[in-house]
């Protein structure tokens, strides 16, 4: 069942490496981020049941992976409000100001 | 019951991740991700795991609701009046993303995971608030400095009259 869990684990963090690596809108990127830390979350849990569910390392791990998750919502939306506000930059290839 | 439960859960979480990429409007796009988290959400719980599932739950839908907003400020076309395509690249993460998903699959299939050892505690919820609050609490006190943080500078950066501000209707120095 352990591969299962991680074969579910391996889809959404692939349909969200695709939106990360596809999407031209910043918000629709953060979107596919979200879907790959969701991944994680999976696997990270199906570890800690199918393998060592006595100890709670895994469920501390997880709530540490969802916090890392709230903070790149939250700077993300910031950096995009910034973005924005300086050039209207919606998109991400609008911002390549670092290739130059 | 287990197998079937998890995988209708599998299959919606699942299909709403790829709906989000696929629907043409951002609102849409943005209740298919409540979906597949909420899904995955039920998917912690028949792992055992009440309390994150719970809070994965209404965390993400809290998340997506704050995205939605996000979503009418910032994109156009969020009610999905006409068809949206905003992506580049599309053939090249296409095939990374499905590179990814054949190693990662084939990893989980074929590589040889330990045996289980113990069993979970009978309120894990309980033990996981003990274990935070008490051998594991530099954790929680890592992740609440990192909070406080994110929150003071997501504030110095989306504020409009901030440093970081370089609009050329209120250029630096204007508000001052």
């Amino acid at each position: 069942m352990l591969q299962a869990f991680l074969v579910l684990s391996a889809a959404l963090f692939c349909v969200g490496l695709y939106g990360a690596l596809g999407q031209q809108s910043v918000v629709m990127l953060m979107m596919g981020l979200e879907l790959m830390i969701n991944g994680v979350i999976v696997a990270a849990t199906a570890f800690w049941y199918f393998c060592a569910p006595a100890a709670l390392d895994g469920q501390v791990l997880v709530l540490v992976i969802i916090t890392a998750m709230t903070v790149e919502m939250a700077m993300g939306f910031a950096v995009v409000i910034l973005l924005y506000r300086a050039s209207d930059a919606d998109m991400t290839d609008s911002v390549a100001e670092f290739k130059r | 019951m287990y197998v079937f439960g998890f995988a209708v859960l599998a299959v919606v979480a699942t299909a709403a991740g790829v709906a989000v990429f696929v629907v043409d409007s951002m609102a849409r796009a943005t209740f298919a991700l409540a979906v597949s988290f909420v899904a995955v959400g039920a998917e912690l719980l028949l792992l055992g795991s009440g309390y994150l599932g719970v809070i994965t739950v209404l965390m993400m839908i809290m998340e997506m609701a704050i995205m939605a907003v996000f979503m009418i400020m910032f994109m156009m076309n969020p009610a999905g009046l006409m068809p949206m395509s905003m992506v580049h690249n599309k053939r090249g993460s296409l095939a990374i993303s499905l590179g990814a998903f054949a190693a990662l699959a084939l990893g989980a299939i074929l590589v040889p995971w330990p045996d289980r050892r113990g069993k979970p505690a009978g309120d894990v919820t309980r033990a996981l608030g003990e274990s935070i609050m008490g051998p594991k609490m530099l954790v929680m006190i890592g992740v609440s400095a990192v909070l406080f943080a994110t929150i003071v500078s997501a504030l110095t950066m989306a504020t409009s009259r901030g440093r970081y501000d370089r609009s050329p209707s209120a250029p630096m120095g204007a508000g001052d």
